[in-house]
């Protein structure tokens, strides 16, 4: 159903700003294949799921932005994967080590690594992503602090980890830990209304997922692609950047990254596209 | 509900798209007449002829930022038929000045792609000049498009 | 800014006068000078102005490059190659800098 206020708002924006209203369109009948891998951008969906079928965000993308994707030369985010790898091998801090110190070559340690995450951090006794993984390295084995959010190093690391999963189904053990009551909490955040415009991420990406926003096309808002190669800012954008644009969109005071509200949220969002491959670097508009 | 202001949130949602997209911020765009000048800088007064050159562009742009387009030009690459530059304009930017090629005979073929940045919906255009002086344009519209809420 | 990377993508082997594809792209943000920091101040230009590709020492591909062009800038050119040897990529930034880049190509 379509929800009448989001209608109402979008559509003085259209009329504001004299963009045409365009009606669902569907996504494209395409298959991503990336260094002659093929990557799984359909898939049926989780018991307990929404939707039937589970998609990526790239079918939901112009012609010329899937081409950027699909070339693992001209795709801008391999720039990123390559910075990654030298951070990686980089020895920095104290204790004299390197991610490479201990973990060897990431092309075998960390194969399919990045499609499992968040896993259930028994420390922490909360979820633990790809960054905060990194970060819990830095300072309990290399004897250096967390990185900021979003430092180009953290946005690097993160993408070069995950880019060795690069084609391997996403999917969560929900039975670690806590990890399912982080996924009802994430749950309920994805379904509540916030902010002036009074949206969920579901108003966009569950209800009018294949409709136009403006002049996006609104996808099923997958993680499978982050940290995500954005065309808008020429960058690598990480997850919790995108969760906290979003939540900005709707006029609402957004959660710091790594919060409790938005690793609840990542549990849940990832969840969702449980059987896409990794995408990461993906390329978005 | 108040119309009025969500009537201003849409504005100023459009207002903070154009500003975001990194290449807007300065008021004065530019204007077809200086692409024009610009044309015939390139072409010497004379008038460009059309074929030859095909520019590749999209129709719509998913993002300004980042816009691919490519240049071809049919040309042997050899003896005579040599293309020596092409020059790609922006009609609707701050400054229509994009980039020119240089080619050689050892490029074997006049053709290049790469990504540039549009302010806005505009024409990008090609001119191609041959190592005798004979010039060749292409143009197409690229319509940008405004994101979704935030921009 | 981390330092600018260059990326380069052509065939290690090609046939003699064979028309090669040849595919660059470099880490750069293009500061195109046109931007304001969040204090409002116009955050200068910075960019690689011009790229050249040579091979065995002669110019084969050249580009003069303005702030229009996007960040971590893409080229994809031609050239004919006669006789193995070495491309030379040259990526020059505003500030002086210059990143560059070779690969070897046989011909047989």
């Amino acid at each position: 159903m379509r929800h009448s206020l989001a209608i109402v708002g979008l559509g003085m924006m259209m009329a504001a700003l004299q963009m045409p209203l365009t009606a669902q369109a569907d996504p494209v009948d395409d298959a991503l294949v990336i260094d002659d891998l093929e990557m799984v951008t359909r898939t049926k969906a989780p018991e307990g799921h929404p939707f039937d079928e589970v998609r990526s965000g790239w079918l939901y993308r112009e012609a010329e932005t899937r081409e950027l994707e699909a070339d693992s030369f001209q795709n801008p985010g391999m720039l990123y994967v390559e910075q990654g790898a030298d951070i990686w091998n980089r020895i920095e801090g104290p204790e004299g080590k390197s991610c490479a110190s201990c973990h060897n070559d990431a092309a075998v340690t960390m194969k399919g690594v990045g499609a499992n995450y968040p896993k259930w951090d028994a420390d922490a006794k909360r979820p633990i992503n790809v960054e905060l993984q990194i970060d819990k390295c830095r300072v309990e084995n290399m004897g250096l602090e967390a990185y900021k959010f979003d430092h180009a190093e953290q946005k690097a690391l993160t993408t070069y980890i995950k880019n060795q999963a690069l084609g391997e189904p996403v999917k969560l053990d929900l039975s670690q830990g806590e990890l399912q009551s982080w996924w009802d909490r994430g749950k309920e955040l994805y379904y509540t209304r916030t902010g002036q415009l009074n949206f969920a991420c579901a108003s966009c990406h569950e209800a009018n997922s294949g409709q136009y926003i403006r002049a996006d096309h609104l996808s099923q808002g997958q993680a499978n692609g982050f940290p995500t190669y954005r065309l808008k800012q020429a960058d690598m954008v990480s997850l919790h950047n995108r969760f906290r644009g979003c939540i900005r969109d709707t006029r609402a005071e957004f959660p710091k990254a790594f919060s409790d509200e938005l690793m609840a949220l990542e549990v849940y969002v990832t969840w969702r596209g449980t059987g896409l491959s990794v995408e990461t670097p993906s390329v978005r508009q | 509900m108040n119309i009025n202001r969500r009537q201003a949130l849409g504005l100023s949602a459009g207002a903070v798209a154009f500003a975001a997209t990194g290449f807007s911020a300065l008021p004065a765009l530019a204007s077809a007449e200086d692409a024009d000048k610009r044309i015939a800088d390139f072409a010497g007064g004379k008038t460009p002829e059309t074929g030859k050159l095909t520019l590749t562009a999209p129709e719509i742009a998913e993002n300004g930022n980042t816009v691919p387009i490519s240049v071809t030009v049919d040309s042997a690459m050899e003896g005579d038929d040599v293309v020596e530059e092409v020059m790609i304009l922006a009609d609707g930017n701050p400054n229509p000045d994009v980039a020119t090629f240089h080619f050689s005979e050892a490029s074997g073929a006049a053709a290049a792609t790469t990504r540039m940045r549009l302010a806005k919906t505009q024409n990008v255009i090609a001119v191609a000049r041959m190592k005798d002086g004979t010039t060749y344009v292409d143009k197409k519209e690229v319509k940008v498009t405004i994101g979704g809420c935030g921009g | 800014m981390a330092t600018p990377k260059p990326r380069v993508k052509l065939p290690k082997s090609a046939s003699a006068g064979e028309v090669i594809t040849i595919k660059t792209l470099i880490s750069h943000t293009m500061e195109s000078g046109q931007r304001k920091d969040s204090e409002g101040k116009v955050i200068p230009r910075q960019i690689i102005n011009k790229f050249s590709c040579e091979f065995n020492g002669a110019t084969v591909f050249s580009c003069d490059i303005e702030p229009a062009i996007s960040a971590n800038p893409y080229f994809e050119f031609s050239a004919r190659v006669k006789e193995s040897g070495t491309f030379k990529f040259t990526w020059v930034d505003d500030d002086g800098s210059v990143y560059e880049d070779e690969q070897t190509i046989e011909v047989k």
